[in-house]
């Protein structure tokens, strides 16, 4: 089988490891071969289409640039910033020859294109079609599932594919293989602030904190993401939520790879689930193994 | 004011952006659905009410807005524009023109300076890590005392990882940025 190309992103070394440790996990649970570009840089995130629409613009183009200098031809991009990020950019860059010639210009690459870039979403239906399904051993029966969009897995013109940008469902069939079910809520594409998390924590708070009371009042056990921005703003961020007298809250946030992970029967380390704020672990012991 | 200036903020953002905000009517629905609106001295359609207008006064008022810093590029207005506009992409091209000329106001020192100290670190190092970006933020913000009880916690963690990630080939990275950067301001 072709490997499929990895961009990590740089969340991955850090504070977003949980999303892929549990990538790794499932691709190889799948058989399926992650080949991470050489050498990647970041993608910009939010700080550089703020500042400078020719580096938001340069930055993912170099990383295109590697990856088909490289011999790949679809990147899985599991954080939805990046994901955004680079899509963004095969989308602009195919629409317009006057700023491809410029990327060439300002990064001295080549970059035909187009590369296909797939999200964390489109990643997880694509193993369990292939044959994934078949191997969720340990269904996670009457779990809650609240599956969270946020911003970046439900917008952006020629990004998000196949999907109603204003009430997304890609994430229900993951859910569904997994045993669990998923509640009817508000806040599926509601913004959790973003990039703002260090620099305007209060908008964060806020934001952040009417998304936990959603899920909650849906009666949701837990709140589903591919996003590591959302990640830490609605995990780690609780904690600040919480210590500000608000709620409290306590509410466990997993990565749609973990869910998937906990009912293909994957270890809980190995997904990555001990390494929330928030305690995921208590989720383990909804994950029964199917009566033989 | 005279008219050549009124088409000069508009013409320039439909070069940066491609949207002719003269076809801006005004229904509002950027504004309902933005999140950030409660936080916003311009909400978005007066954002782009004031891209139509165009004058000195309106630029003024727009390039030294805090409205245009607190957007979080949620994409909301964007997806719900029922003339398909793109007023995220108008605030973007106004950030950029804000922070060119200088204008970003006080009250919006710390947005503008984790985005500053992010690409720094970007272009030091080709990668983003925690511990980098969060000295240099708290250096440049003066916002020293916020979130430090979260450290040991990210670093127990593995959160808070202690040798970054770096680019190899850091030339590339360096002709990036100075091909990106206009005057001193990147």
């Amino acid at each position: 089988m072709t490997p499929l190309g990895y961009y990590p992103g740089c969340s991955d070394h850090g504070s977003g490891r949980e999303l892929g440790m549990s990538v790794h996990a499932l691709a190889r649970l799948a058989g399926v071969e992650l080949k991470e570009i050489e050498d990647w840089n970041c993608c910009g995130a939010t700080a550089a289409h703020n500042l400078s629409h020719d580096l938001a613009v340069a930055l993912p183009y170099r990383v295109l640039a590697l990856a088909e200098a490289q011999g790949l031809a679809e990147i899985l991009t599991p954080c939805a910033a990046c994901f955004s990020r680079l899509k963004g950019t095969v989308v602009r860059l195919a629409r317009s020859a006057d700023l491809a010639a410029r990327m060439r210009q300002v990064t001295g690459l080549e970059y035909r294109g187009p590369l296909r870039i797939i999200n964390v979403v489109e990643f997880v239906n694509r193993l369990l079609a292939g044959g994934l399904k078949d191997k969720l051993a340990a269904p996670l029966a009457g779990l809650k599932v609240a599956t969270y969009y946020g911003c970046l897995l439900s917008r952006g013109e020629n990004i998000i594919e196949g999907d109603d940008a204003e009430n997304p469902a890609s994430m229900t069939p993951a859910v569904k293989a997994a045993g669990a079910q998923v509640v009817p809520w508000n806040f599926a594409t509601e913004c959790c602030g973003g990039g703002f998390s260090m620099s305007f924590t209060d908008a964060v708070v806020d934001l952040s904190e009417q998304i936990l009371a959603d899920a909650r009042a849906a009666g949701a056990d837990c709140i589903v993401t591919g996003c590591p921005m959302c990640h830490s703003n609605l995990d780690m961020r609780q904690l600040t939520i919480n210590s500000r007298g608000r709620g409290p809250y306590d509410v466990p946030v997993l990565y749609l790879t973990e869910l998937v992970g906990l009912a293909a029967g994957l270890g809980p380390k190995e997904l990555g689930l001990d390494c929330h704020f928030v305690d995921a672990m208590r989720l383990l012991s909804r994950a029964e193994p199917r009566p033989a | 004011m005279s008219k050549s200036a009124a088409s000069k903020l508009a013409e320039h953002v439909r070069r940066a952006t491609g949207v002719d905000v003269a076809e801006c009517y005004q229904c509002g629905k950027c504004t309902a659905g933005c999140p950030m609106a409660r936080w916003m001295d311009v909400v978005p359609s007066q954002i782009m009410r004031l891209v139509q207008i165009g004058d000195d006064e309106a630029a003024a008022r727009l390039l030294s807005s805090a409205a245009i810093w607190v957007c979080a590029g949620c994409l909301t207005c964007t997806q719900r524009c029922p003339k398909k506009l793109d007023p995220a992409a108008v605030i973007d091209a106004l950030r950029e023109l804000s922070y060119q000329q200088g204008k970003v106001p006080a009250s919006q020192r710390k947005v503008l300076a984790f985005h500053k100290a992010f690409l720094k670190v970007v272009e030091k190092a080709g990668r983003m890590s925690e511990i980098p970006l969060t000295a240099l933020y708290k250096m440049t913000s003066g916002d020293l005392v916020s979130d430090v009880t979260l450290a040991p916690r990210m670093l127990v963690r593995g959160k808070l990882p202690l040798v970054p990630k770096v680019v190899r080939n850091r030339r590339q990275m360096k002709r990036i940025f100075a091909a990106c950067r206009k005057g001193d301001r990147l």
